[in-house]
């Protein structure tokens, strides 16, 4: 058994280091493509030293706490659906308070303020941030808002109300229509306009010289 | 009505000048062989019992140094204090390590009062057996201690194309230097077996905001830690009590605190932690995603702003540099704006990804002087100017990255002023 997840471990650890540079060489990336700047060695104790203190649980346990959703295709959201016409009342009584009516920016939040607006800003000064501008995908509106709204009362809205709340704000940007309802199938059809504004880290990009006398 | 950072600059200043003093001091009695006005008086601390031995008690500072503190950032203000930040006097710390109580803060919605008994930590998703583990199970496994600094990915923020800040905390303080002590995030993953395809691991914490972020499996099996000290105590609750993520280098928001679940998956999540926060503005429009590395990077802490030199003379230069692609290999120190360079000496320990003091010393003219600091870490990676960094990236708004050279103005009345960009 320990012999079989030693294996597994350095198989593992020898896949992922295949290629890597390590310290002191060029930049190490994973094999997704992201900078990881310099990697190991960091020696740890020997596996056969290694106890186990792990209580074996099943995913249905962890059900309470399994929010997060896989924002570009949707996975992880949950059943349940919501309307603009509902989204705008719970908007109103869970909501407005911090964020204003009707979305428009309210006196303790911050900045940028409104939860709409701003789609076309980004070339230009300044970028208008909001969710119909800067979200990639739809479902990253679902799970900010199930996991850290309202910020009185988070983890506390029904997934009902959550799919009610998207399904508002999108049509706040002029993203879905007044009379849409969102829920695990539709949501992540709505096409964000910033969909294709990301580029994955690209850095080191700057190019300093260690110029020593008379530099510049 | 004086603002708080004014009283901690003037303080900052008045150390400052205590030390140059003392300096000089010794220079006259040296050269001259002169004598005092006054002869040296005993002090009262020698003539009267000092303080007794409390039966229990958690030390701290001097009352002579209730300037040392933590602000809550003053120069961009937040509309509430839940999702904020403070930063950490970087102007006072001699060496490498910030103590916990000065350790700066970014917190997404407050600081939870997490009951250790009561926590539990899992790990799911693509693992061949989901876990569940106790604060008692986590300090059983075999630990780790390594050195690290740590830095918000926003350090700096305020301060690209003209300065807005006064001094070093407020420029710099979103960086401290910590020694982390927990288990291997290794241990954890390689217990719960990890699915061949798997590729990411999210982690989230138990505050009012959940935080979470995707992390690649290639960092977090390489070097993240597990972590339920700091500094040789547990977790303070504004760090993360009573178990925190530690990713080595990165980006401070990164290392989730208050830690609940981890969950293993084949693609990143895309939150909004990775998507509209988090991200960097880049030419024409677009936004550079995963940008979690902290680049190499140096700040001068003394002489530094709002502090004032006391007249022409010997200063011993010195500061921080770090790197989160590696150690740190040099610093150089410029005294005439970027024109000219030395190199400055390195204090040992030089650790990965940690924070690394320089120094050099320099003999004060009296005339004005544009002093600037430049690392070089084991990539050889040189740190850039803004004007660098201004040539590949969009410096719009709200600005994450910022590892851009620090220059400090010094005018012939000994005065230093943050020159950020004006160099």
């Amino acid at each position: 058994m320990q012999s079989t997840r030693h294996k597994l471990l350095l198989v593992l650890v020898a896949g992922v280091f295949s290629g890597c540079a390590g310290m002191g060489g060029a930049p190490a990336k994973s094999s997704t493509g992201i900078y990881l700047g310099a990697t190991g060695p960091h020696p740890v104790q020997p596996l056969a030293d290694k106890p186990r203190f792990g209580k074996a649980i099943s995913e249905a346990d962890v059900a309470a706490w399994n929010i997060d959703v896989r924002t570009s295709d949707g996975a992880g959201l949950p059943p349940g659906r919501g309307s603009v016409a509902q989204g705008r009342q719970i908007y109103a009584q869970k909501c407005a308070a911090c964020h204003g009516p009707d979305g428009k920016g309210g006196a303790a939040y911050q900045y940028p303020g409104a939860l709409f607006g701003g789609i076309g800003s980004m070339t230009k000064v300044p970028r208008i941030l909001t969710p119909g501008s800067m979200y990639p995908y739809a479902p990253v509106l679902f799970d900010y808002t199930r996991r850290a709204m309202p910020m009185d009362r988070p983890q506390t809205l029904s997934n009902d109300e959550t799919y009610a709340l998207t399904a508002y704000l999108l049509s706040l940007s002029g993203l879905v229509p007044a009379d849409a309802v969102m829920d695990a199938q539709s949501l992540p059809k709505v096409q964000m306009p910033n969909r294709d504004g990301f580029i994955v880290d690209d850095r080191p990009d700057a190019k300093a010289v260690r110029c020593m006398t008379n530099c510049k | 009505m004086r603002k708080p950072s004014d009283g901690a600059a003037q303080r900052t200043r008045r150390a400052f000048l205590t030390k140059s003093a003392a300096l000089a001091g010794g220079g006259a009695i040296a050269a001259a062989g002169g004598a005092r006005a006054a002869p040296l008086a005993i002090p009262q601390s020698n003539q009267e019992p000092g303080r007794t031995i409390e039966e229990t008690a958690y030390g701290m500072p001097s009352k002579y140094e209730a300037h040392v503190r933590r602000r809550r950032t003053d120069v961009f203000k937040n509309r509430q204090n839940l999702s904020d930040w403070s930063m950490t006097p970087l102007q006072h710390q001699p060496g490498i390590i910030t103590p916990n109580g000065l350790i700066f803060e970014r917190h997404h919605a407050g600081t939870p009062d997490i009951d250790p008994d009561r926590h539990r930590l899992v790990i799911h998703g693509m693992v061949k057996q989901p876990l569940e583990f106790a604060m008692d199970d986590l300090t059983r496994y075999p630990s780790v201690s390594r050195f690290h600094f740590h830095e918000c990915s926003g350090n700096g923020l305020t301060d690209w194309l003209k300065p807005a800040s006064t001094t070093v905390q407020q420029t710099h303080g979103l960086l401290s230097g910590v020694l982390w002590t927990g288990v291997p995030a290794s241990t954890l993953f390689e217990e719960a077996g990890i699915d061949p395809r798997g590729k990411w691991a999210l982690f989230e914490g138990a505050d009012s905001s959940a935080h979470a972020r995707s992390i690649p499996l290639e960092k977090v099996l390489d070097d993240a830690i597990i972590a339920y000290a700091m500094n040789g105590e547990a977790l303070r609750p504004e760090n993360g009590y009573p178990v925190r993520v530690v990713i080595p280098g990165w980006e401070g928001n990164t290392s989730v605190k208050w830690l609940r679940r981890i969950k293993v998956g084949d693609q990143p999540w895309h939150l909004r932690s990775e998507t509209a926060r988090y991200t960097d503005p880049m030419p024409g429009g677009k936004w550079r995603q995963f940008s979690m590395v902290m680049e190499c990077k140096s700040v001068i802490t003394s002489p530094s702003g709002g502090q004032k030199l006391k007249g022409p003379g010997f200063y011993e230069v010195t500061g921080l540099a770090w790197s989160g692609a590696g150690k740190v290999r040099a610093v150089d120190v410029s005294f005439d704006g970027g024109k000219n360079w030395r190199e400055a000496t390195l204090e040992q320990p030089v650790m990965d990804k940690c924070l690394t003091r320089f120094k050099v010393g320099w003999n004060w003219n009296g005339g004005p002087a544009m002093l600037m600091s430049r690392a070089v870490d084991s990539t050889g990676y040189v740190q850039p100017t803004v004007a660098d960094l201004q040539k590949t990236r969009a410096i719009v708004g709200f600005v994450q990255h910022h590892n851009a050279i620090q220059p400090w103005a010094v005018n012939q009345n000994g005065e230093v002023r943050n020159a950020i960009n004006q160099a």
